[in-house]
């Protein structure tokens, strides 16, 4: 009983860590978002709140938190509060099985640990694959509950657009599952240690560039981020599926949608670009003869790739226009689509030709 | 241990099942046919088939009652009343599926749990489903896609309005 009592705790402290950073990196991104596109259109971004602005995302939390909490008539009271939830759990629960760091075991009490991973389960990816499709049903239940003819045509475009752009999410996987022969993301990283030119956009025998293009093209349109936003495009939808939402369940949405931006980053870092493993082989600490902080090398680099997407993020919103609705579904299907099952097809026969 | 989480499984999934067919508005019926499909793949985890779970879940969760809710949406189909027209053909197919159910089990009695390929425990099972599915389940498979092409191409078919045009 001790042994699986110290493993719970640990697991805990674990989820609580990452609970945490994400949360907190949440907030970052709200104040990085801003004064991102602010530096972009040659503004300052919010200046007012603390030096720089810095503190704007406190204020803004606790506005959205003293904020009235609206139910509008005609709604379906029970969906109406279980929608944001819906949207904001299965965001969060793809982090258990993220590799942060390099894949060490520490003992604690005599038992192992590993403490960069929360859980390594044989079908990592495919169980985030399942629950960010959950994660479609807070936003569709979210504009059907409103009795808002806004939310429910925002809902009915996040139905779509989410499925339409899963799919190719996941036929862009299967390129880098081809090369990698695993499902599990520690197993996945490891297999591109030792370089750069070992990472699965550059690596041999077929480099995966064209999955990880439509990866990142299809991840921001399940992200419902521009130029994909259509489920709460403002000009035409006034805000789409939260509408009708104000106060916490509001920053719950809120909440979903950037730890969905930084789920997707990882995976895309994990995926493509090498996860932990830096763009030269080994560690620099390691030849300094710190064997110990290697750990601190991996996840710095992590983070790192990490951020690179999501600043791609906030550079996508500032440079290119909203989709019209039939653009969206022609981009999806027609160009993307293609283009994942060309690279499924190269990728198996290269993959085939030059077995590892 | 593993019977609690059968029980409670198999009661949700139960309970919900009854509920999908039970409840007056669409949308809620869709909502307890999800929870089902996440009822019966921590089933299929609580047998060791992750894979399958995953692909329950992804699959029917994820793609196919989204395109339930999508219609029932579309429609704003608030309440219905057909299901009471279909009562009597209801309760005969029910009879049906009861008598071959108590068959079964009165047949089957007392069975220990049903054992997998031995080789899905030690490799990993999506391995294995891969490799069964493509030497020794092949034809079956090659048949099933046959049939989902058939169901594609009649789809598009009756989609498009002026096949001559094309």
């Amino acid at each position: 009983m001790t042994e699986v009592g110290i493993k719970l705790a640990f697991s805990l402290a674990q989820i609580a860590v990452v609970m945490g950073i994400v949360l907190l990196t949440v907030m970052i991104l709200t104040l990085a978002e801003r004064k991102v596109l602010g530096w972009m259109q040659d503004r300052m971004g919010p200046m007012e709140v603390g030096p720089y602005g810095i503190l704007q995302p406190i204020a803004d939390g606790l506005k959205l938190f003293f904020k009235e909490d609206i139910v509008p008539a005609g709604a379906s009271k029970f969906l109406f509060s279980l929608a944001p939830i819906l949207a904001l759990v299965p965001a969060l629960i793809g982090f258990a099985v993220i590799p942060f760091g390099p894949n060490k075991t520490i003992e604690l009490f005599g038992y192992q640990f590993q403490p960069f991973v929360i859980s390594d389960i044989n079908i990592g990816i495919l169980y985030i694959l399942a629950f960010t499709s959950i994660g479609a049903y807070g936003i569709i239940l979210g504009g059907w509950s409103s009795n808002n003819k806004y939310s429910l045509l925002g809902g009915l475009r996040a139905a779509a657009q989410v499925i339409s752009y899963e799919l190719n999410v996941g036929l862009a996987i299967v390129g880098v599952l081809l090369l990698a022969g695993s499902l599990s993301l520690v197993k996945i990283t490891e297999a591109q240690s030792g370089g750069f030119w070992h990472w699965y956009v550059f690596a041999f025998p077929f480099p995966q560039i064209f999955a990880f293009v439509v990866y990142v093209i299809s991840s921001v349109a399940e992200t419902n981020r521009l130029p994909f936003d259509l489920p709460e495009a403002e000009s035409e939808l006034v805000a789409g599926f939260f509408t009708e939402y104000s106060g916490m369940r509001f920053a719950f949405f809120f909440l979903a949608e950037y730890a969905n931006m930084i789920l997707v980053s990882c995976i895309a870092a994990a995926l493509f670009l090498g996860g932990w493993n830096a763009p030269y082989p080994g560690t620099l600490v390691e030849r300094l003869g710190l064997e110990g902080l290697a750990w601190v090398e991996g996840v710095v680099w992590f983070a790192a790739k990490v951020y690179f997407f999501l600043f791609l993020f906030f550079w996508l919103r500032a440079t290119l226009p909203r989709l019209r609705y039939d653009q969206l579904m022609r981009f999806g299907w027609k160009v993307m689509l293609p283009i994942a099952l060309g690279n499924i097809l190269v990728t198996a026969i290269a993959a085939y030709l030059f077995p590892r | 241990m593993s019977h609690l989480f059968f029980l409670y499984f198999a009661g949700v999934i139960v309970a919900t099942s009854i509920l999908v067919v039970a409840l007056r508005n669409p949308v809620y019926s869709a909502l307890s046919l999800l929870i089902m499909f996440f009822h019966v793949a921590g089933l299929y985890v609580t047998l060791h088939a992750e894979f399958l779970a995953a692909v329950q879940i992804i699959v029917y969760a994820g793609a196919i009652l989204v395109l339930y809710l999508f219609v029932v949406m579309l429609l704003n189909v608030k309440r219905d009343e057909r299901y009471h027209v279909q009562a009597p053909a209801a309760a005969f197919l029910g009879l049906v599926l009861l008598t071959e159910v108590v068959l079964l089990v009165s047949q089957r009695a007392y069975q220990t749990a049903p054992a997998g390929l031995p080789a899905a425990d030690q490799a990993g099972n999506t391995e294995t489903i891969g490799e069964v599915l493509y030497s020794t389940y092949l034809f079956p498979f090659e048949v099933a896609s046959l049939i989902l092409l058939v169901a594609m191409i009649g789809a598009i078919i009756l989609a498009k309005k002026n096949i001559d045009e094309c």
